[in-house]
């Protein structure tokens, strides 16, 4: 009998083929906004989560805005990754400075450091090697490139051993880091070096740390509160002297905003497939008038009350669910789209949207094909017979 | 002939309308008998109760009061649910205006009460087949309504009518939409049907069809009476 009423319901779909299609448009549309949509916010959420993680989740940084008269020195880190929920601790000096080899010139960020940065922020390393002990005792005049910056001065990346001038000062390059191909890389740009922070920290004039990051020996909370109670003592119980950095507050803050975002949007889209499905009881209440000879006919040769509402429901059913296939197919070709022109970030469907498209699609088919199914069923067979449409 | 088992048996059945809160009584204590393998015409003009006659034999609508068994079994008081299989397996329609489902083929459309009747795939093709085999449409199965001629469209109703071994074929004017010619062809069919052991009641208002019936039974006002035998 369901073979049946889905055989029915097939017929009277296909012999109104533009109208079934319009119909299905409003459920397509419906779920092409949850499914694309959802998974966009999905998509975004996931590549914003690794990205977070791959600069270092669990590093805490500091700025130095007021050194209250004690200013941080270099020697004074060791004593900070002395600390027991510290593990490591690296200044990361900066400023602006302009490289050039040959005739090809950039500004570049010059980070000062030390070789504990290169486990802190979790780089790693294409050729040559990272700063030294050594390099920094001595103030060497060494630094290791960013790739893209390696490829903007020289056109090619293995540069180790070659020479660069930074700000008119020569620099021997030790090392070149793996190509960032990261969304915030490609969001910030820009192009990097590392020199030793007694090298960076002479140029920019800046012999203190007004900028570190650490990593946690265990729990970054713990890493956070003894940093912060740190720097309370030296800067003399002042809160505003420096600022705390806590990348897994960052990650944790940006899933808050991100779930709220897709409840949102889903949400939206939820309305949208809901006028879908007003529009499939619209046209099988037409559909229901337009047949009342049909239910008349089968009336009279035996078709009972469960018979025709199962008819009518299956037809609104399979609209629904027609739509949503569609409409998923949709989906996924705009998302392919979408994903070969983001070029960083993929974004799939996931299981759990299919399944929700799915299930509220057939609610809706059911919901909404439940009124015009039981006005079809209800019909009396003698006036249905009579009725010239 | 006469001496076969009665397959409608009908006494002082009434049916009361109220029409703009006057009551019509459509019928008035009617009585009727038919036996298996009769062909039994009943004629009267419109708004004779004919149509409500009909209507009640086929097992649409349900008398206010009076008995009425069909093939053994009392209709009284059902759901629409349980007159919808009674219709399925007791009764065979043919309209005047054939009542085809147009989007259906011929066959599907024969198949359909077998499909109500929840029998299976190849049993039901085979039997519909048969059906169409026997008003001579075999070669016409896969066509639709719309491609096939009155008589033939016709046909293939009588078909349906007959797919499911009815106690009843139950005519409405089957004449009334065709040319005489096409007309004379179907009743030939009739005949056909009878002579077959079919038992068939033919509503009509054309004393002409009705008098080729073996009986003729006419209705007036709402009351049955027999017409010379």
């Amino acid at each position: 009998m369901i073979l049946q009423s889905l055989k029915m319901a097939w017929e009277a779909i296909t012999s109104n083929k533009m109208r079934s299609f319009l119909t299905m448009l409003g459920i397509i549309i419906g779920v092409v906004a949850l499914v694309v949509l959802v998974s966009l916010v999905n998509g975004a959420t996931g590549a914003v989560t690794s990205e977070i993680t791959a600069l270092g989740n669990d590093m805490v940084t500091v700025n130095i805005k007021d050194d209250k008269g004690s200013p941080i020195r270099l020697e004074d880190l060791d004593e900070i990754a002395a600390l027991s929920a510290i593990g490591d601790a690296a200044p990361s000096g900066s400023m602006n400075a302009t490289a050039k080899f040959g005739y090809s010139d950039a500004t570049v960020s010059l980070y000062g450091t030390t070789p504990a940065y290169y486990t802190i922020q979790g780089l790693t390393l294409k050729y040559g090697r990272f700063l030294k002990s050594t390099d920094i005792e001595n103030a060497s005049y060494v630094t290791v490139l960013a790739y893209n910056t390696a490829q903007e001065l020289f056109g090619k990346a293995d540069v180790v051993g070659e020479q660069l001038s930074i700000d008119g000062r020569n620099f021997l390059i030790v090392g070149v880091l793996e190509e960032d191909t990261s969304l915030f890389a490609s969001l910030i740009g820009g192009y990097s070096a590392y020199a030793p922070f007694t090298v960076e920290s002479r140029m920019a004039d800046e012999p203190y740390v007004t900028s570190l990051a650490v990593s946690p020996a265990g729990n970054t909370g713990e890493t956070e509160s003894q940093m912060d109670n740190f720097m309370l003592t030296r800067f003399h119980q002042d809160e505003d002297a420096y600022h705390l950095t806590n990348m897994s507050s960052i990650s944790d803050a940006m899933s808050t905003v991100t779930g709220t975002l897709s409840l949102l949007l889903g949400g939206i889209a939820a309305i949208s497939l809901l006028v879908g499905g007003i529009g499939i009881m619209n046209i099988m209440l037409v559909s229901v008038t337009e047949r009342t000879k049909e239910i008349g006919i089968r009336k009279a040769i035996g078709a009972g009350k469960k018979s025709i509402m199962m008819q009518f429901l299956i037809e609104a059913l399979m609209v629904s669910l027609m739509g949503c296939l569609l409409g998923l197919a949709l989906s996924w070709l705009i998302l392919e789209v979408v994903t070969l022109v983001a070029k960083t970030i993929s974004f799939s469907m996931s299981l759990g949207v299919v399944l929700l498209a799915v299930g509220f699609s057939s609610a809706i088919g059911l919901i909404f094909g439940l009124y015009p199914a039981n006005k079809a069923a209800n019909k009396h067979p003698i006036e249905a017979l009579r009725y010239e449409g | 002939m006469a001496s076969g088992k009665p397959i409608i048996t009908m006494t002082g059945i009434t049916k009361i309308y109220s029409v703009g809160g006057e009551e019509v009584r459509a019928l008035d204590g009617a009585n009727l008998m038919i036996r298996e393998g009769e062909f039994v015409s009943i004629i009267g003009p419109s708004g004779s109760g004919k149509s409500t006659l009909m209507n009640i034999i086929g097992c649409l609508d349900v008398a206010d009061s009076g008995e009425y068994i069909l093939d053994g079994q009392s209709i009284e008081q059902y759901s629409e649910e349980e007159l919808a299989k009674i219709r399925n397996k007791k009764i065979g329609f043919i309209f005047q205006n054939f009542n085809l489902l147009s989007r259906m083929t011929a066959l599907s459309n024969v198949e359909l009460p077998l499909i109500y009747q929840r029998i299976h795939l190849s049993e039901r093709k085979e039997k519909a087949q048969r059906a169409l085999d026997r008003v001579g449409l075999s070669d016409r199965s896969s066509h639709k309504p719309s491609e096939l001629s009155g008589g033939q469209q016709q046909r293939v109703a009588i078909a349906r009518a007959l797919a499911t071994d009815p106690a009843i074929l139950l005519a409405d004017e089957p004449t009334g939409n065709l040319d005489s010619k096409t007309g004379e062809d179907i009743m030939a069919l009739f005949h056909e049907l009878h002579r077959a052991g079919d038992t068939i009641v033919l509503i009509t208002h054309n004393e002409e069809i009705a008098s080729q019936a073996q009986r003729r039974i006419r209705i007036m006002d709402g009351r049955v009476t027999e017409v010379g035998a």
